[in-house]
């Protein structure tokens, strides 16, 4: 792996409290690591980056992160791109709609770091 | 004026008439019929008001004074009785399916042929002459408005009176017999009746404006002037001697006329579609005839000011003063006011005499006899349509002829109250027929008879001696010189005025011998079957329930050919599946008939022939057995306990039905509680996770990373602290709300400084405020009253709404005003920054727990989400209230007011 290009993440969500150790975690696991605050800057930054991993929470101020995920799955340069949900809304319905959009994982809030780190590994393995 | 412009002006009108009825006859075609509204219910009643009102009122005020209000008075004082009169017989008219005051009179006596033809031809007698006094009136107009000399034209052909009759005939004959069933509304007619009404009221009122405000200076001047005429105070004063006899017995009459009329029975009962309509009636119709009376005193003074002696008649001054006065057009408008109210009269007095000759004389007449039932069988209803059509035709003929001999010797008030009294004679057997079961054929017809003959004599022979058909000594001397026998002075009675005079014997022996006779002679099974039915009425509502008690022996398709020759294919087939729906039981294998249906036929030929021509047709397909009076008694008083039965348990399932439907939205209320609560506990558990998640990840970090930065780990467990305040403010905003809500929250009271809560919140905050920035100006009323409040709750709306500007303020350069004084009673507080604006439909919605739930996914920047919900809450509960504006880019403005001097409960 620390060979290879560096795996990308993004990590959206409105909550400094959280953005401030998720940065940290995927830091040191040696990715490289994009903040976005809202869903709008998100966007923007999948356009520019095209990060491998995106860490999405849902509820933000602006553009929600189904919206975000959709625009994630219908640019070709995100082809293969792994999309996780970490969201606050824990009901069925909610989840349902996050794997409808296109998510690879939905993880609902409140999460270990730990179990997290498992699935990223997991999911960008090949 | 030209006389051929008023004569197309006449016709142009009677055009119009017909346009309209047809209008009308098709809007209700299409479904959306005028009649269905009870204001044109009112104005055609107004039918009352003819040309009597319009032109002899004012001749009357001018000649004898007050007396002219008299028959207004009766029509106003019967007009409250109408719900317990005339809602009656609508009723029994309807359930028996009754069209003219002749087939009501024979139904309520058993259907008996000899009382219906006989009131039909006091009907006749007494009504034509009113008829043709309209056509006189008109005539009489038209010489004044032309100087022609209409009055004195020879009969007929050469005769304008004579077309009008033959144009009104026509009308009368195209929207008054469309339909064989007279019980089918004429709504073409009762729309035109109802728009004549409305015209001579305006067109009367215009008069009375002109000649009061335009000839002379207000009723003030008039009446000054008028006094000092000779006889001004005659004309305002009773006559001692006979005029409080007059008075009476002119209220009496008016008060029958209004009811038993034939022509208002029509528009009254016959054309009535709602029961209800009666209500506004019963007020409009005074209304209106106070208003077409206001200028009848100044009108007739007026003429009697500007013409004295000059021999005009009295009848005309309406017409005659606009006339000197040069105002053509309006004197044009006047003579059609007064036509119309002639022609509304005539239409429909017209009708009802039309349906009741045909269906009380011919139609007895024609099924009386075998041959002619037999040969005409398939054609009886044309022969009946032709035979109300060539009456219409004949009656106006007959008022022609009146008119030509006799009507022009009398005046309009004279020859009207003859009709009044005529129909008068049927009151004691109407009113005593639906208010008293004992009351019998044989009374009613005594009464009637007796009544109509005194009538006659009093009334009646003398104007025959006025026109020259009898000898005068009759009236002086007596017949045949005896005295006892004179016709002015009956029996030796002296006195009273002639009207007064007749209408004392009349009623006097009418209702003396129908109460007495009705006593003495015992009804039939069938009288006393209808008496049942008539007088208790509203428990035997509907046309099956009212069913005529019945014995014997029935076949269906004798019944059904019955049916389809009267009504048609059509319609007997209709009414054979309507009774079909009502009692579906199977057909008797051997044909016979149920007497249900057996009654169910006869009320339906009734509404087209009338009901004792009915009973001769049925009777005539029908076995019919003896059925003794107990018999009948019985058997309606079972079918009276089935439907008090049947009332009792419609009831009941209403009642079941509203219990199910309260019980129904009171679960529906506890869901939407519980969906609420729901909707709460999802969002705040929603709001937990968000600090927690935070929590966690910091705490897994640290733990896992014990040789992390010592910069990066002191940050970490500083956000940490941060989250787990953020959880415990939520934690305790929750529960506070919670106990706002369910009432436990309580105030901790004593007098406050609004003055001090605002300094100390914003003293709490003065870091934050230094931090970002912001230019924070307080200013605060000094001396504000003190107010009873809970100083801490206060502090917590203060710090809430500052601590919101503060979030929400311009970023770069923030700006807070804070301010509170004193206004109407209560103290104001305003929080403004200057901020992004709140658009104005979130403006209720910010104050609800946790608004941006509803938004879905998108959430408020910072906050719980519950601080304005408390505040809100604190707010209410010290008995004011909070609120917001604010426009978008524009700041907001937070407010909310105290009152000051309410006692807040302790325990809010």
């Amino acid at each position: 792996m620390s060979t290879k290009v560096k795996l990308k993440v993004l990590v959206v969500d409105d909550e400094p409290g959280i953005l401030m150790p998720l940065e940290f975690l995927m830091r040191k696991n040696g990715y490289q690591v994009y903040i976005a605050r809202n869903g709008t800057e998100a966007m923007e930054s999948v356009d520019k980056e095209r990060p491998n991993v995106v860490l999405l929470d849902i509820m933000m101020p602006d553009v929600d992160g189904y919206e975000v995920c959709r625009h994630i799955r219908q640019s070709e340069s995100m082809d293969g791109a792994k999309v996780i949900f970490m969201s606050a809304k824990t009901k069925d319905a909610d989840i349902k709609k996050g794997y409808e959009v296109g998510a690879d994982l939905y993880i609902p809030k409140p999460f270990s770091t730990r179990f997290l780190m498992e699935k990223i590994k997991e999911l960008t393995k090949s | 004026m030209n006389y051929w412009l008023v004569i197309g002006a006449s016709f142009f009108y009677l055009a119009l008439l017909f346009g309209l009825a047809s209008w009308a006859e098709r809007r209700s075609a299409a479904g959306k019929s005028f009649v269905g509204n009870p204001y044109i219910y009112a104005l055609s009643i107004a039918v009352y008001c003819t040309a009597w009102t319009y032109y002899g009122s004012v001749g009357r005020a001018a000649t004898t004074g007050l007396g002219y209000l008299a028959i207004y008075i009766g029509p106003t004082l019967m007009a409250p009785l109408w719900w317990v009169v005339l809602r009656k017989i609508i009723r029994i008219c309807k359930v028996q399916r009754i069209t003219t005051i002749a087939d009501f009179i024979s139904s309520r006596y058993g259907k008996n042929v000899t009382l219906g033809s006989i009131v039909t031809i006091i009907c006749v007698l007494g009504i034509i002459p009113y008829i043709s006094i309209q056509l006189k009136a008109i005539a009489s107009s038209l010489d004044i408005l032309t100087g022609a000399n209409e009055l004195g034209r020879s009969p007929l052909f050469g005769d304008t009176s004579f077309f009008i009759a033959l144009g009104l005939g026509l009308f009368t004959i195209v929207y008054g017999t469309r339909h064989v069933e007279a019980t089918e509304r004429h709504e073409g007619m009762v729309t035109a009746i109802a728009f004549e009404s409305l015209f001579k009221l305006v067109i009367f009122l215009v008069a009375g404006v002109f000649v009061t405000y335009g000839v002379f200076n207000g009723f003030g001047d008039i009446m000054q002037q008028a006094s000092q005429l000779p006889d001004f105070e005659r004309l305002m004063t009773f006559d001692n001697e006979s005029g409080f006899s007059q008075w009476f017995w002119m209220v009496v009459l008016s008060m029958l006329a209004i009811l038993f009329l034939p022509r208002q029975f029509q528009v009254a009962v016959v054309e009535n579609v709602n029961e209800q309509h009666l209500n506004k009636a019963m007020w409009l119709f005074p209304l209106y005839l106070f208003a077409i009376n206001i200028f009848v005193l100044p009108i007739a003074f007026g003429g009697d000011l500007l013409f004295g002696t000059t021999g005009i008649d009295a009848d005309m001054f309406v017409l005659a003063i606009p006339l000197s006065e040069g105002k053509s057009i309006l004197a044009l408008l006047i003579y059609l006011g007064g036509f119309s109210a002639a022609t509304s009269m005539m239409i429909v007095a017209t009708i009802a005499l039309s349906v009741m000759v045909s269906n009380n004389i011919v139609m007895p007449l024609l099924v009386a006899i075998p041959a002619i039932k037999n040969t005409y069988q398939n054609q009886l209803t044309k022969i009946l349509l032709f035979s109300r059509r060539l009456g219409i035709l004949a009656i106006l003929l007959l008022v022609y002829l009146y008119y030509k001999g006799v009507a022009e010797f009398y005046s309009l008030v004279e020859v009207g109250l003859v009709s009044f009294a005529a129909v008068a004679q049927f009151a004691p057997a109407i009113i005593g027929g639906i208010f008293w079961k004992e009351g019998t054929k044989n009374g009613a017809l005594a009464g009637i008879v007796v009544g109509s003959v005194i009538w006659f004599y009093t009334l009646v022979v003398p104007s025959m001696v006025g026109v020259g058909m009898l000898p005068a000594s009759i009236l002086n001397d007596g017949p045949l010189g005896i005295a006892l026998l004179k016709p002015f002075a009956l029996f030796g009675l002296q006195g009273m005025d002639y009207i007064s005079h007749a209408m004392f014997w009349s009623m006097f022996l009418n209702v003396g011998l129908y109460i007495g006779v009705s006593l003495l002679s015992r009804q039939s099974s069938q009288e006393r079957n209808q008496a049942e039915v008539f007088v208790d009425i509203f428990k035997y509502s509907t046309v099956f329930e009212s069913s005529i008690v019945w014995k014997g022996t029935a076949y269906i398709p004798d019944i059904k050919s019955l049916l389809v020759n009267f009504l048609g294919e059509k319609k007997a087939e209709v009414a054979m599946k309507a009774y079909k729906r009502k009692y579906p039981e199977p057909e008797d294998a051997t044909g016979k008939a149920d007497p249900k249906l057996v009654t169910y036929a006869e009320k339906l030929l009734a509404g087209v022939i009338g009901s004792s021509s009915a009973r001769i047709m049925v009777a005539s397909v029908v076995k019919e057995e003896e059925i003794s009076i107990d018999e009948v008694l019985n058997i309606l008083k079972e079918s009276q306990q089935l439907i008090s039965i049947n009332n009792e348990l419609r009831r009941k399932s209403l009642e079941l039905r509203r219990a199910t439907e309260q019980l129904r939205s009171a679960n529906e209320r506890l869901k939407q509680l519980d969906e609420l609560k729901d909707e709460f506990l999802s969002t705040v558990t929603h709001e937990l996770r968000t600090p927690l998640t935070s929590i966690r990840a910091l705490s897994e970090i640290l733990y896992d990373n014990p040789e992390m930065e010592r910069e990066d780990q002191e940050h970490f467990l500083q956000t940490i602290v941060k989250e787990s305040e953020r959880l415990t403010r939520l934690i305790t905003q929750v529960l506070d709300l919670e106990r706002f809500e369910s009432g436990k929250q309580k105030l901790n009271l004593g007098p406050v400084q609004i003055e001090e809560v605002i300094r100390e919140s914003v003293q709490a905050l003065e870091r934050l405020v230094g931090e970002k920035h912001i230019d924070l100006v307080v200013d605060v009323q000094h001396n504000l009253p003190t107010i009873n409040g809970d100083k801490d709750r206060l502090m917590q709306v203060m710090v809430n709404l500052v601590s919101n500007a503060i979030k929400f303020c311009n970023p770069e350069q923030g700006r807070i005003i804070v301010s509170g004084y004193y206004i109407d009673g209560d103290i104001k507080v305003n929080v403004v920054d200057n901020g992004k604006g709140i658009a104005p439909e979130l403006h209720k919605q910010i104050f609800d727990k946790f608004y941006q739930a509803q938004n879905q996914n998108i959430r408020k920047p910072e906050g719980s989400g519950l601080g304005l919900a408390i505040s809100k809450k604190i707010i209410e509960s010290h008995q004011g209230r909070i609120w917001v504006e604010s426009e978008p880019g524009k700041g907001s403005r937070f407010s909310f007011v105290l009152p000051v001097r309410v006692n807040v409960p302790a325990n809010v």
